[in-house]
């Protein structure tokens, strides 16, 4: 995130201003559907943005991370359901339940390291994934229909779509900045450093356990309002959200969009979801004319694309799409 | 990066071009599951829509006929994001499809708010037949309750004392337990919920079951799940000993997995392939005819009903899709050859319709076919509809 | 109590078979320091093999058999084109990798076999249920897995207590580098030990495909719990695998039988139904949590990971 134009900070900038621009571009080509299809990408980046927090600065690979979403979107599913429609309410009360989880499975997990450290979150997260489903008043394994947005004062109205775009888009670039003024900052330092040398970082005199439970604390509290957000926005909450494959999603848009980053996780979760509906489409455009009918139904098919690309994400573009933007300033001035 | 949002873009864009060309189609949205284990479902019920609309030659009511379908992944909130797509993007004018009870749940709010016309082809949980009902919503399938009420009916015609009850754990799976439990006049000594859809092991319940000794065991477990279910009930030994009594266990896209063993194991349904009315022996034998020899099942036959029913009210309505009073007032009329015979519609929009027990059984090439052994109920209602405001 | 004994066995059976694709599991984790999300492909492979070759050759047995082969030979393959590049990387980007293996192996399947699975009957003789003690009749089938998994065990232990290659195997699991210098041909032994898992895992998919039936993803649920087993035994450890393997195989059948009867004392009879599948799947989960928080490298551990 230094200054002056490189390739990747341009690119960045185009991505914040066109995503600012989008509802209008919406407006205008009448594809409101493409609104729908970001404020989910954008509460989803938010999500990214507090994984990379502790997974890609602190180096804690938690595969539990989903559990947050659940936490904040059923604490705004529940409530409504008994009634309690405050935002201000509400909100408060996901992120408090968040940060609250983070704490306690953090104080127990950060105990272990390595693989240890990725099977216990996923056990905490699958836990939680379990109780939710357990919840028969809550409508158990078949979720539960949330029949009304969270009410904030007069002129903020979430049911509005470009407002509730605009908020999301507001709380993905605040929080976007707050990790970013975080890890540079002392407390990012250790954070950093333990990363690299925990043993060296605790010689140095830091008490790393207490930095590294403060960073999962926040990121568990940001992601928990990701879920406060995407309960809002699909008026539903269901015990899926917090399933294993979701955590292991957010997991694959940190590192497609580059951990080095904090912009990082946002390129990586508007390549992936844009990717997943765009690629049936791109497969029958290309293959109609060849294959007519059997392109369509091809299309069906397009993870068979989609598995191997990120296979080769892995293994020829370490640092994801950051890693290559940086590569290419890297061969201009070569 | 960009250049992948202008491939999206592009795309998104192509793909609605044609239909803003002309100057007027039906478009219907299609909500099923084409990917998973369960993908063999949505595709028989995609095979059958297609089939209905070939018959009616792509035309209703001289305009023609777009359908899109979409894949809900069997998640109830993949399906709702589906749902919100078609009606916000493709602006469809008709909505069908969904198999499962709690995708139908989650996608409803959408559906209602945007008063797009929906017409379930097969899930039934008990609210939409009850508080939840809507002027814009229909069913060609059933209420939950209804088949295993029909079943647990039949289980007293044949003197059952007591029995065991074994389901999966979401909204249709608990309907079906509590629809058997409300007809049947024996005992009920043992029921078990079992983790859906990821469970596929039942050698706890069975084992259960076994020591609870009943007269019978009722299951429902749709799809692969009842291949399964019955592999472990032969294998426990049960079979032979326990007889076993089912609702949308066995059908035809499990049987030739199920094989011998579901021969003797009966099952209520409210369409079997040898019903003797026209409109179904053109369906079926078309059917097979077009898919090389595959078999059309009761979800099916709800699909291609759903069509003839839109198809119905366009052609009374003369097209005018604006006018969605008159256009409700036509489907309320169901003015159509259902292939499962009699056909009409309650106060809440849910057929009042007859229920059948139907057998597995070998036919002379020794395929294994399902057929009608007797009529359980005539007229059935679900019995919800009271709760339903609509009058 | 013949209730008991009966689900003693259904847990036992469970907890066997997830030793085959714990074992498998385990040793690539130890000796490649590789975590492989697509152990669980390798399993859905295995079954999709023997249903197919049990129809082609019309026997069970020979069609298991020749399946065990093909997916030894897939899952060599596997490792030469993909795994082998992923060594000594970083066990993210393990994760993301092999995640993406499973989507295309899903996709593949779908592709090849369609999307609604195969079935694998049993021969007559195995489809039926034996009486055990008096009054206690028991699956046949079932009775069949625990011996011949019984059998692979033994297996595993003479091979890798015994022979030279489970001395390397051993060396490798404790120490990479140094067997690496003592100039052992690695990449052979690599991509032997990954065959030898992935046999094992198709082993065990094509055990359950008669009971479970043959799909796509059928892979997936289990490869948690297999994860979870190489966990609480220890990475490395066949033996850990083994004891944590039948613990979770008695905890998740037992917990399944017993709990919810105990829910229905302190819950509504609705609720309890609803709750007691849940929670019960949830204590398995428990189980890890509870042993990483006292033993933070497993039961059984074998070395510095």
């Amino acid at each position: 995130m230094t200054g002056g134009f490189t390739i990747r900070n341009i690119v960045t900038v185009a991505l914040l201003v066109a995503l600012v621009l989008l509802p209008l571009y919406a407006e205008l080509a009448g594809q409101r559907f493409l609104l729908t299809l970001f404020t989910r990408i954008i509460i989803l980046a938010l999500a990214a943005v507090s994984l990379n927090l502790i997974l890609g600065y602190g180096g804690m690979m938690s595969f539990g991370h989903a559990a947050y979403i659940g936490i904040g979107g059923y604490a705004v599913g529940m409530l409504a359901h008994e009634g309690i429609f405050s935002g201000f309410v509400q909100w408060p009360v996901a992120l408090l339940a968040s940060a609250l989880f983070a704490l306690v499975i953090g104080a127990l997990s950060l105990r272990t390291r390595g693989v240890y450290f990725i099977m216990i979150t996923l056990a905490f997260a699958q836990m939680a994934y379990y109780i939710v489903a357990g919840l028969a008043r809550y409508g158990g394994d078949d979720g539960l229909t949330i029949y009304k947005r969270s009410q904030f004062v007069a002129p903020l109205d979430l049911s509005n779509k470009v407002q509730f775009y605009y908020v999301c888009l507001a709380l993905l670039y605040g929080s976007i900045y707050l990790v970013w003024r975080l890890v540079n900052s002392r407390f990012g330092m250790v954070i950093q450093g333990s990363r690299s040398n925990d043993m060296r970082m605790r010689a140095i005199g830091f008490p790393t356990y207490r930095y590294k439970l403060v960073c999962f604390v926040i990121a568990g509290t940001l992601c928990g309002l990701a879920g406060a957000l995407l309960a809002n926005h699909t008026d539903f909450v269901s015990p899926g959200i917090l399933y294993w494959t979701r955590s292991g999603d957010l997991i694959i848009m940190v590192v497609l969009g580059g951990m080095a980053s904090a912009v990082g996780p946002l390129f990586g979760a508007v390549a992936l979801l844009v990717l997943e509906e765009a690629l049936p489409f791109v497969i029958k455009l290309l293959g109609t004319p060849f294959f007519g009918e059997a392109a369509a139904r091809a299309s069906e098919y397009w993870q068979i694309i989609m598995g191997p690309l990120l296979l080769l994400v892995v293994l020829f573009a370490r640092g994801g799409i950051m890693g290559l933007l940086a590569k290419v300033r890297a061969k201009e001035r070569a | 990066m960009r250049k992948t949002l202008l491939v999206a873009s592009t795309a998104l864009m192509l793909a609605a071009g044609p239909a803003m060309a002309q100057q007027k189609t039906i478009k219907i949205g299609f909500v099923s599951t084409f990917s998973g284990p369960t993908a063999v479902i949505g595709n028989n019920m995609r095979d059958s829509f297609e089939l209905a609309l070939d018959h009616l030659g792509r035309k209703m009511g001289g305009l023609p006929v777009e359908v899109i379908y979409e894949d809900d992944q069997q998640k109830p909130d993949v399906g709702k994001q589906k749902t919100e797509k078609l009606i916000e993007f493709d602006k469809v004018d008709f909505i069908s499809g969904y198999i499962w009870s709690n995708v139908l749940l989650a996608s409803l709010k959408p559906v209602v708010d945007s008063k797009t016309f929906l017409i379930i082809a097969n899930a039934g949980p008990s609210q939409i037949a009850g508080e939840l009902c809507s002027p814009y919503v229909f069913s060609t399938s059933w209420q939950n309750d209804q088949t295993p009420q029909a079943m647990g009916l039949y289980m007293n015609q044949k003197g059952v004392k007591s029995v065991f009850l074994i389901g999966p754990n979401y909204a249709a799976g608990k309907d079906m337990l509590a629809g058997v439990a409300s007809t049947f006049k024996g005992k009920v000594v043992g029921q078990e919920l079992t983790t859906w859809p990821s469970q596929l092991d039942f050698s706890a319940e069975l084992s259960k079951a076994k020591a609870a000794n009943p007269d019978s065991i009722f299951v429902f477990y749709p799809g692969a799940a009842g291949v399964q279910f019955l592999n472990q009930y032969a294998q426990a030994g049960l079979k032979g000993t326990i007889p076993l009594y089912t609702a949308y266990t066995i059908d035809e896209l499990s049987l030739p997995r199920q094989k011998e063993l579901a021969l003797g194991v009966p099952g209520a349904q409210e369409w079997v392939n040898d019903l003797p009315n026209d409109a179904n022996k053109k369906f079926v034998a078309d059917f097979i005819k077009k898919y090389n020899g595959s078999r059309p099942s009761f979800y099916g036959a709800q699909s291609y009903d759903a069509v003839n029913l839109i198809n119905s009210a366009v052609v009374a309505t003369k097209g005018n899709l604006s006018d969605k009073e008159a256009l409700r007032k036509a489907m309320e009329k169901a003015d159509f050859k259902s292939v499962r015979g009699k056909f009409k519609f309650g106060n809440n929009h849910m057929p009042i319709q007859n229920f059948y027990l139907q057998e597995a059984v070998k036919d002379a090439s020794g395929d294994f076919v399902l057929k009608t052994v007797a009529t359980i109920v005539e007229d059935n209602q679900d019995m919800f509809h009271d709760k339903c405001p609509m009058k | 109590m013949t209730l008991f004994i009966e689900q003693c066995l259904n847990g036992l059976q469970f907890g066997l078979l997830l030793f085959l694709l714990a074992a498998g599991l385990t040793l690539v984790f130890g000796i490649m320091d590789l975590v492989n999300l697509a152990h669980g492909s390798l399993y859905m492979i295995g079954a999709y093999f023997a249903a197919t070759f049990a129809v082609w050759t019309g026997n069970f047995v020979l069609g298991a058999v020749l399946a065990l082969a093909a997916t030894l030979v897939v899952g060599m393959a596997v490792e030469v084109i993909a795994m082998r590049r992923l060594y000594g990387r970083d066990h993210l980007d393990h994760v993301l990798g092999t995640y993406g293996l499973i989507l295309f192996f899903d996709e593949l399947v779908r592709v090849i076999w369609g999307p609604e699975g195969l079935s694998l009957s049993l021969p007559s003789w195995l489809n039926t249920s034996v009486q055990i003690l008096p009054g206690v009749n028991y699956s046949a089938y079932r009775l069949a897995i625990i011996a011949v998994t019984m059998v692979v065990a033994g297996f595993l232990y003479v091979l890798v207590m015994r022979t030279r290659i489970g001395m390397l195997i051993r060396a490798g699991a404790s120490n990479r580098e140094m067997v690496g210098a003592l100039g052992v041909n690695i990449k052979l032994l690599y991509t032997l030990v990954f065959g030898l898992g992935a046999a094992l895992a198709g082993l065990a998919g094509l055990m359950q495909a008669p009971i479970l039936t043959v799909q796509i993803g059928m892979g997936e649920n289990i490869l948690i719990l297999a994860f979870v087993i190489t966990v609480i035994g220890g990475i490395g450890s066949i033996r850990g695998a083994l004891v944590a393997a039948i613990f979770v195989g008695f905890v998740d059948t037992l917990g399944r039988a017993f709990f919810p009867d105990l829910l229905r004392l302190m819950l509504s009879k609705d609720a309890a139904s609803t709750a007691a599948p849940a929670l019960s799947s949830m204590l398995i989960y428990l189980l890890m949590a509870i042993v990483l928080v006292v033993k933070p490298e497993g039961l059984f551990s074998t070395g510095q990971k």
